[in-house]
């Protein structure tokens, strides 16, 4: 089968199959990586009490230790040839029956590094802040466990060198988030959410091994280079089934439409892990499952606008209900899947967007995590309330949450010089690449989306730190202690300078080219600058507008009743009132009448019916035997005369 | 003579047995029918033998003079032990014998 | 040494002990250390067995004995394994120990013999077990199939909760009703065969040319004793009251590692001595696992009594293991013999694990729980790990064999493997739901604080489960060696070859 034309006139101009070869020197050590965080996980969990004092500090050792590894790994990558860069380290073999053959393998290669890279450092920086934050909480140690226990399976996830390794890893984050969001599951409602958001990624990880079977059954293999080498040869439908499925898979872990329903009540987690797990790293995780599989991607261009489709859903649908929160965490998390949306929205536009995807994914991953610190500082210094409409006038008390929220926020609007402007646009443009309807539907959604974001955080910003306070007697604001504000100020210098250090100067672009290939530039339908002006005009109308309705003017501390679209914003657009009336309520009746089956026809008419029947029969039998010697006699005296009787009149 | 009329001799005795078996009320009565069938039986059997000249009625017969013999020991034993119990010999009077 | 009859030894080493046991006299103080010992002679005689197993051989059965037992009727004593049957008997040796150390103040010595009994039942029952598993001669599987019921039957019968008349006599009569159908298959198969004064032994019934119809009344007759025993929609429900009732460690072994017999002989029996009627019968069969898969999960959804609950997990559970035995391809009946194995260990860390809380709360009922994450968080912990291989969390023991099940169905079913793989997600919300009702929320006042956590024989019970979680997780290479050429035999016998992938690469090359 020849290689399939890409819909949109999309060519590369080179294969991106680059061939691992065996990792030696350091890289051969990066199993390490994963086995240290495990580690510290392990000692946690089973030392017991005995690890209470130091137990959290170990952790985030462990932690650091990782990120020490990848760099090295890196260093090492950085003096081998670009097409080199593609390192295997083989494990064992896990799984082997007939044709079925996987090994724990991990794939050291720049895509993965980069999120080694993001997870690690990230990940370690809030291990710091949560030193602070979880100073008081009589459970620590467990929860820098679950930290740690994340850390391994995400890392696990990004380094897998096979569908099957990385789904330990896809399950092993969902695990560490479920655990993570029900860490305070004393109320039912935290632990009513912590099952949610493993039931619901459960139904992406279905897709995901029903794509898994697919390809085995069209491939023999599940590792990415055998699937990447024979993608070009299955067919259409296997594909776009393949594609679809991983889509699925994608938009449970990453919230994506019609999946996101669980994000925002993720929320319910300690704030360090809303900024790690739901914000910086796990969420990504179906942007990286597409970036990596952009073989099978590319031969099948309906999936891949189905992926871009479903990511400008989730973009406004996020933006929308961002804008109607009044919980600082709960608009973070919408804001989180509307940026996802951006992310996703990328890599559906084929290769030309994979490399601004990865890059808004890291850009997003420090100013997103930075304001969920920041959100956290917040919290702290106002005895965990998240109302921002009890906030306000935060910014004379709390300097450095300020600040570092500050820079997040002027990121995530796209201002230049700031992080998100190199990123965010670049995937805004790129949106208005193609043919036909499809650049001004992505273009233009992306656009007001980015006109959306610019409102919405504005708003969370001012409601937050500016105009007037609004907080309830009880509360004394202070700044939070240096081990929480010292990871802020890190991710605000990154939210400041990422951008312009990796776009223009071409760093990320290079580092991935050997993953993504370099694909040929195309003149976007708008000509880049006025799609840049329009960008920015938009930001800035959003911004003016909170501007004047939430710093100007005063803020109501009840929420005022809003129109339709607000109230339905306020419930997710309705997402849990759909699913209530059309999932749980079916799936609750059908276990009603399966349980009344069972115990009414099965076990009570079917069963019951034979067994009553056969009592019924012995019941009769039973009146024969009235005890009396004498009329047992005569009936054994009349069996033998009728037996006799037979066998004379057969004689 | 002929061997038959003990054949016959011994199916008037069996009945007799039988009906006593069926109509008294007295255990011991009871019992003594039951004796009585069983040496019918035992005549007809060693008549068999004869009339057809083996060995193996008779070897029947003296099965069965063992089994009657052990059946009198158990039975007399559980008929006395019930008169104890009940003061009563009668068959009517014990139907524990049912659900 | 090979002649030596390890088979037998293991088998008569605790039928000895039980006898040992149940011998000593009234209040005698030790027998529950007696039998502990002989189950750990036996666990490591089965283990010396194991490594006398040869993976490499090309005979089916190895470590085989035959010994004429009833000549006249073709019946002979004769043992043997293959890598299915050895794994089996090494699951129940080594899950008999940790069931007597669970079990260990389940009856109180008084003064008479009931501690004796309960013990040197126990022992009997892996006799039994071990049995059934290593008979190569169909009619003394059918005795040990049959005989293994007694045990059995007293262990819930005399030792049970307050329903155990009920459900002693209801798993009897559903396990009595299979035996039975199958003993009429097992002399009709007799009756094709050569005869002789072997003639039941599998060997000398395997690839008999039996007419069609025939070959189709005798695979049911199998099938209908396997099912119910297995067991399967819609004859499953003796099983929620027979694990309810009976004590924790008795559930164990009965569902852990007795139902296991079910699918064991669907594997040895149905597949091997009736090739074409398995495949005739294919589709109603896999149809049947599918619902179990569904219809369990959701009965456990709605199910209110946690021991009640498991059992239902298990019937899905099973649902699996048949839909992967009939898929016929090596990848899916590797999966299901491997499912077998670690079925046993996730069962008996969910029912054990369950019943420490049980003892503590003294109810069944899920709603008298709550909170107990912060009454006795290491049960807590544990019972949520033990949850998480009962719904195939990658990394444990379950997920490889259940990912293996599903997608080497796919291979040649493609709709049952999508519609069974719906069971993933319902085994998430049974168990997290099971979970969130159980131990989380507000801690209770009358139990925090006064409720004993785990305690050191518990942890020694709790701790060897969950290392076999974890090993049969991360590495289950050895287990998977040991059970593939079974399956490639069996899948011989049954003329079925795996379907290669439907894609060659560029060069043309097959994979």
């Amino acid at each position: 089968m020849s290689v399939f034309e890409t819909s949109a006139g999309i060519a590369l101009t080179e294969t991106h199959s680059v061939t691992a070869t065996a990792a030696d020197g350091f890289a051969s050590l990066g199993w390490l990586m994963i086995a240290l965080p495990l580690l510290g996980a392990a000692v946690l969990l089973i030392g017991g009490k005995a690890t209470n004092s130091w137990g959290p500090m170990f952790a985030t050792i462990m932690s650091w230790a990782a990120f020490a590894v990848g760099l090295g790994v890196i260093f090492q990558m950085t003096g081998l040839a670009a097409e080199e860069r593609s390192l295997s380290v083989q494990l064992w073999e896990w799984v082997s029956a007939g044709d079925l053959s996987v090994n724990v393998g991990l794939l050291l290669d720049p895509l993965s590094m980069v999120f080694v890279m993001l997870i690690t450092f990230v990940g370690s920086l809030i291990h710091v802040y949560s030193l602070g934050y979880m100073e008081h909480d009589p459970d620590k140690r467990r929860f820098f466990a679950y930290l740690n226990l994340f850390i391994a399976a995400m890392l696990i996830l990004v380094l897998a060198d096979s569908y099957l390794v990385l789904f330990v890893g896809w399950e092993g984050v969902g695990l560490a988030s479920y655990l993570l969001i029900g860490f305070w599951n004393w109320n039912p409602a935290y632990a009513t959410a912590a099952n949610k958001a493993f039931v619901v990624n459960r139904i992406g990880d279905l897709g995901l091994i029903t794509a898994m079977a697919i390809l085995f059954a069209t491939v023999g293999a599940l590792d990415y280079a055998t699937v990447n080498e024979s993608a070009s040869s299955m067919s259409q439908g296997a594909l776009l089934a393949v594609g679809l499925l991983l889509l699925l898979g994608a938009c449970g872990k990453s919230a994506q439409f019609p999946l996101q329903s669980w994000l925002g009540d993720a929320m319910a987690g300690p704030t360090p892990v809303s900024a790690l797990i739901h914000a910086a790293t796990m969420v990504t995780a179906g942007v990286y499952l597409i970036a990596r599989s952009q073989a099978i991607y590319i031969e099948t261009p309906d999936a891949r606008v189905v992926v871009a489709v479903v990511g400008a859903i989730t973009l406004v649908y996020g933006a929308i209900v961002g804008c109607a929160k009044d919980d600082i965490k709960k608009a973070l998390a919408a804001s989180t899947m509307s940026q996802i949306g951006y992310m996703m929205l990328a890599v559906g536009l084929g290769p030309i967007g994979y490399t601004f995807a990865i890059f808004h994914l890291v850009t997003h991953g420090f100013f997103k995590a930075g304001m969920f610190l920041g959100a956290g500082s917040v919290m702290h210094g106002m005895k965990n309330r998240v109302d921002m409409r009890r906030f306000g006038g935060l910014s004379r008390v709390m300097k450095v949450t300020w600040i570092t929220f500050m820079m997040g926020w002027l990121a995530i609007l796209g201002v230049p010089p700031f992080a998100g402007f190199y990123s965010k646009d670049k995937i805004i443009e790129t949106a208005f690449v193609g043919e036909g309807w499809q650049p001004w539907v992505f273009g233009f959604t992306a656009l007001i989306g980015a006109g959306i974001t610019a409102f919405y955080m504005s708003r969370l910003f001012f409601m937050t730190f500016q105009g007037k306070a609004r907080w309830e007697d009880d509360q004394h604001p202070h700044e939070s202690p240096k081990s929480m504000t010292v990871p802020m100020i890190i991710l605000a210098v990154g939210s400041v300078s990422l951008g312009f250090i990796l776009g223009p100067t071409g760093i990320l672009e290079n580092w991935l080219e050997p993953v993504f290939g370099h694909p040929e530039h195309h003149e976007p339908v708008l000509a880049i600058p006025l799609i840049i002006a329009l960008t920015l005009t938009l930001v800035a109308l959003g911004a003016l507008l909170a501007y004047f309705m939430y710093w100007k003017s005063e803020v109501a501390t009840e929420a005022p009743e809003g129109t339709a679209i607000t109230k339905a914003a306020r419930r997710d657009l309705l997402q849990d009132d759909f699913n209530e009336v059309f999932l749980r309520k079916p799936g609750e009746g059908m276990v009603t009448m399966l349980v009344a089956t069972d115990r009414d026809l099965i076990e009570g008419g079917m069963v019951g019916k034979t067994t009553g029947s056969l009592a019924g029969l012995s019941d009769l039998l039973r009146r024969t035997q009235n005890g009396f010697v004498r009329s047992y006699a005569m009936t054994m005296l009349a069996g033998i005369v009728v037996i006799l009787g037979a066998v004379w009149v057969m004689q | 003579m002929t061997l038959v009329a003990y054949i016959y001799l011994a199916t008037i005795l069996f009945t007799i047995g039988a009906l006593v078996v069926l109509t008294r009320r007295n255990t011991i009565v009871v019992f003594m029918g039951v004796e009585l069938m069983l040496n019918a039986t035992n005549l007809a059997l060693v008549t068999f033998s004869r009339m057809h000249g083996t060995l193996d009625g008779q070897v029947y017969a003296l099965f069965v003079m063992v089994v009657a013999a052990a059946e009198v020991v158990v039975g007399l034993a559980i008929i006395m032990s019930i008169f104890r119990a009940r003061r009563t010999a009668s068959v009517d009077d014990s139907n524990l014998l049912k659900l | 040494m090979t002649d030596f009859p390890w088979l037998t030894l293991l088998l008569l080493v605790p039928m000895v002990g039980a006898a040992v046991v149940a011998g000593m006299p009234r209040g005698f103080a030790r027998s529950r250390e007696l039998a502990m010992g002989i189950s750990l002679v036996t666990l490591l005689l089965g283990v010396l067995i194991a490594f006398q197993f040869d993976i490499g051989s090309s005979t089916q059965y190895q470590l085989s004995e035959v010994y004429p037992w009833i000549p006249q009727f073709g019946v002979s004593f004769a043992l043997g394994v293959d890598g299915i049957a050895l794994s089996m008997i090494l699951l129940g040796v080594v899950l008999v120990p940790i069931c007597l150390l669970a079990a260990w103040n389940d009856v109180p010595n008084g003064n008479n013999r009931r501690q004796q009994t309960y013990f040197a039942l126990m022992l009997v029952l892996e006799s039994m077990m071990i049995g059934v598993f290593a008979a190569t001669d169909v009619f003394l599987f059918y005795v040990f199939f049959e005989v293994m019921l007694i045990p059995v039957y007293f262990l819930i019968g005399s030792f049970g909760g307050a329903g155990r008349a009920k459900a002693a006599t209801s798993f009897l009569l559903y396990s009595l009703l299979g035996g039975l159908i199958m003993l009429v298959a097992v002399i009709a198969l007799y009756l094709q065969g050569p005869g002789g004064t072997e003639g039941f032994l599998i060997q000398n019934l395997t690839g008999l040319p039996i007419d069609a119809s025939t070959e189709r009344w005798l695979f049911a007759g199998f099938f209908i004793a396997f099912a119910i025993k297995a067991p399967m929609w819609p004859v499953h429900t003796w099983l929620p009251h027979a694990a309810s009732e009976a004590r924790p460690a008795t559930a164990v072994l009965l569902v852990g590692v007795l139902d296991k017999v079910g699918t064991f002989g669907m594997l040895r029996f149905c597949l091997q001595l009736f090739p074409e009627a398995s495949q005739w019968a294919t589709p109603l069969v896999m149809t049947l696992a599918v619902i179990s898969i569904l219809v369990g999960a959701m009965l456990a959804i709605g199910e209110t009594d946690m021991m009640r609950l498991i059992a239902y997990t298990s019937i899905s559970h099973f649902g699996f293991i048949v839909l992967g035995i009939f898929a016929l391809t090596t990848v899916s009946m590797t999966g299901s013999t491997l499912y077998m194995v670690n079925h046993g260990f996730t069962t008996a860390a969910l029912f054990l694990i369950a019943a420490m809380m049980i003892q503590r709360r003294g109810s069944r009922q899920i709603a008298d729980f709550g909170g107990w994450q912060r009454v006795t968080p290491l049960i807590a912990g544990s019972f949520l790990i033990a949850g998480l291989s009962g719904l195939a969390l990658p990394g444990l023991n379950s997920f490889v064999s259940e990912f293996m099940v599903i997608i080497g169905t796919f291979q040649t079913y493609p709709v049952y493997a999508v519609i069974g793989s719906m069971g993933v997600l319902l085994a998430a919300l049974y168990i997290l739901l099971m979970y969130k009702k159980v131990a989380t929320g507000p801690a209770p006042e009358e139990f925090a604080g006064t409720t004993p956590d785990m305690s050191m024989r518990e942890k020694f019970v709790v701790a060897p489960l969950i290392l076999a979680f974890l090993v049969l997780g991360f590495y289950p290479k050895p287990v998977t060696e040991l059970l593939e050429p079974a399956v490639q035999t069996t899948l011989q016998n049954v003329g079925v070859s795996n379907p290669a992938p439907t894609s060659v690469d560029a060069e043309g090359n097959e994979r």
